[in-house]
């Protein structure tokens, strides 16, 4: 079971540590200013902060001592060109390259470029493919002024096949590493879109996907319109009818176990909270037949936590969770969600959680 | 030489300012100190070199148009101030 976390907060990046049982605050870093992206590499244990200073840009740092200190790096950059390129607003995902890779870093932007390094963060280069597909004139932003990317998922069983999620524009595939893509996403709906337009794949929300490592042709999304899934590794998908509510952001993916996955449910578009301010977990075991609705420990009156995109997070064992709201409120579950113990209910409004 | 004085919020960057710097207009004065502190550019202008959208700057005492700002025509004994501009947060 892991027992270090990095949470991701508006107001710094916080490190959680689990000693004698108990989790606590190790260290803060970067206070006062909001960290979007946080990584822990686990093919060299080097750590990544992606940090957005409201005045003076998006800053990349590294540490390669568990966080005692940090170095700032030139940050992912949109290369110019003549009809004017954008500013980066904020990277929105970081996630490690394969385990073939050494040093290959992807980042997901606001808005939605795509970027990569292959020396651990000191140089970037964009991935100019995908920002000149034509389907990107249609792409356009969710919660945002522009479109952008919150989910890379490299295949583990082929680095170069890279999945890409864009809130709105649809989900993507390249099998060779960026030099060329491919619109997936057959099944979603978009009741945003005048109805006949419902289906065009380009401009879906999906707020954020989640693969199984161990099977990774399984594919869960958190859209704006509800719950998909996928077994062919987003070709197609499926809408998952709950009893209960199914819009969110976050969606967890168990690792080992294809039929397993968590959500957090919370009143549909215009509202954005936990029907009858009681916070819950959503929890298939079943691959979307049956759901649990998981509160135990959970505020289950006054609650208005919303869990935002990169803000649940599961361990390699498929056992311990970690969830952060915007509430700043931080809950740890060691049993696979069906309890949940409260750490901090006073955090700065939480963007993601990562356990390692 | 122009000077040049950085927002406190930018001490971390820029801890022994104010600098002096060399430039007919705000835009070449920054760029010579720039060059020498090639990291500082980053904080002020945007990868397409563009003022941030919430980095404001002070000519002798007038905040300058955002649009105009890099543009505007200084003296050798001008006195810039690089600030955040509130709209930022």
């Amino acid at each position: 079971m892991t027992d270090r976390m990095l949470v991701a907060t508006r107001k710094g990046l916080i490190s959680f540590v689990r000693k004698n049982g108990g989790w606590s605050i190790a260290r803060t870093d970067f206070p006062g200013v909001a960290v979007t992206a946080a990584l822990y590499d686990k093919r060299d244990g080097t750590l990544y902060a992606m940090l957005k200073h409201g005045h003076f840009g998006s800053k990349l740092h590294r540490s390669d001592d568990e966080g005692r200190s940090w170095a700032e790096l030139p940050a992912p950059a949109f290369a110019p060109d003549a009809a004017g390129a954008p500013a980066l607003f904020q990277v929105w995902t970081l996630e490690a390259g394969g385990a073939d890779e050494p040093g290959r870093l992807w980042a997901g932007a606001l808005p939605a470029g795509l970027f990569f390094s292959d020396n651990r963060g000191e140089t970037w280069q964009q991935v100019s493919a995908l920002w000149n597909v034509p389907e990107r004139a249609k792409w356009f932003g969710g919660g945002y002024d522009d479109a952008g990317i919150h989910t890379i998922a490299p295949d583990p069983r082929d680095s170069a096949r890279v999945f890409v999620g864009i809130s709105c524009g649809g989900v993507w595939e390249t099998r060779d590493s960026g030099g060329s893509w491919s619109l997936l996403g057959d099944g979603l709906i978009a009741t945003y879109m005048p109805p006949e337009q419902a289906g065009v794949r380009e401009s879906q929300d999906p707020h954020r996907v989640a693969r199984c490592a161990a099977a990774p042709d399984t594919m869960w999304m958190q859209h704006h319109n509800g719950i998909f899934h996928s077994t062919d590794a987003g070709a197609t998908w499926s809408q998952l009818k709950l009893p209960g509510d199914d819009f969110g952001f976050a969606v967890a993916a168990h690792p080992k176990d294809p039929r397993t996955a968590w959500f957090i449910p919370g009143i549909k578009d215009e509202l954005r909270v936990p029907r009858d301010g009681a916070l819950a977990v959503t929890r298939t075991r079943d691959g979307g037949k049956t759901w649990d609705r998981l509160t135990d420990g959970l505020p289950q009156k006054d609650a208005y936590d919303l869990v935002y995109r990169h803000g649940l997070d599961v361990d390699d064992t498929g056992t311990q969770l970690a969830m952060g709201s915007t509430t700043g409120s931080l809950w740890v579950s060691d049993n696979a969600g069906d309890g949940w113990q409260l750490l901090n209910a006073h955090l700065p409004p939480i963007y993601a959680v990562r356990l390692y | 030489m122009a000077e040049v004085h950085f927002t406190s919020w930018l001490r971390q960057v820029v801890p022994d300012g104010p600098l002096r710097a060399e430039g007919a207009t705000v835009g070449d004065a920054l760029g010579a100190l720039f060059s020498e502190r090639p990291h500082v550019r980053g904080y002020v202008l945007d990868e397409q070199g563009r003022l941030r959208k919430h980095v404001c700057i002070f000519a002798d005492g007038v905040r300058l148009p955002h649009q105009v700002a890099l543009g505007h025509g200084i003296r050798r004994e001008s006195t810039l101030y690089v600030m955040q501009a509130l709209s930022g947060g």
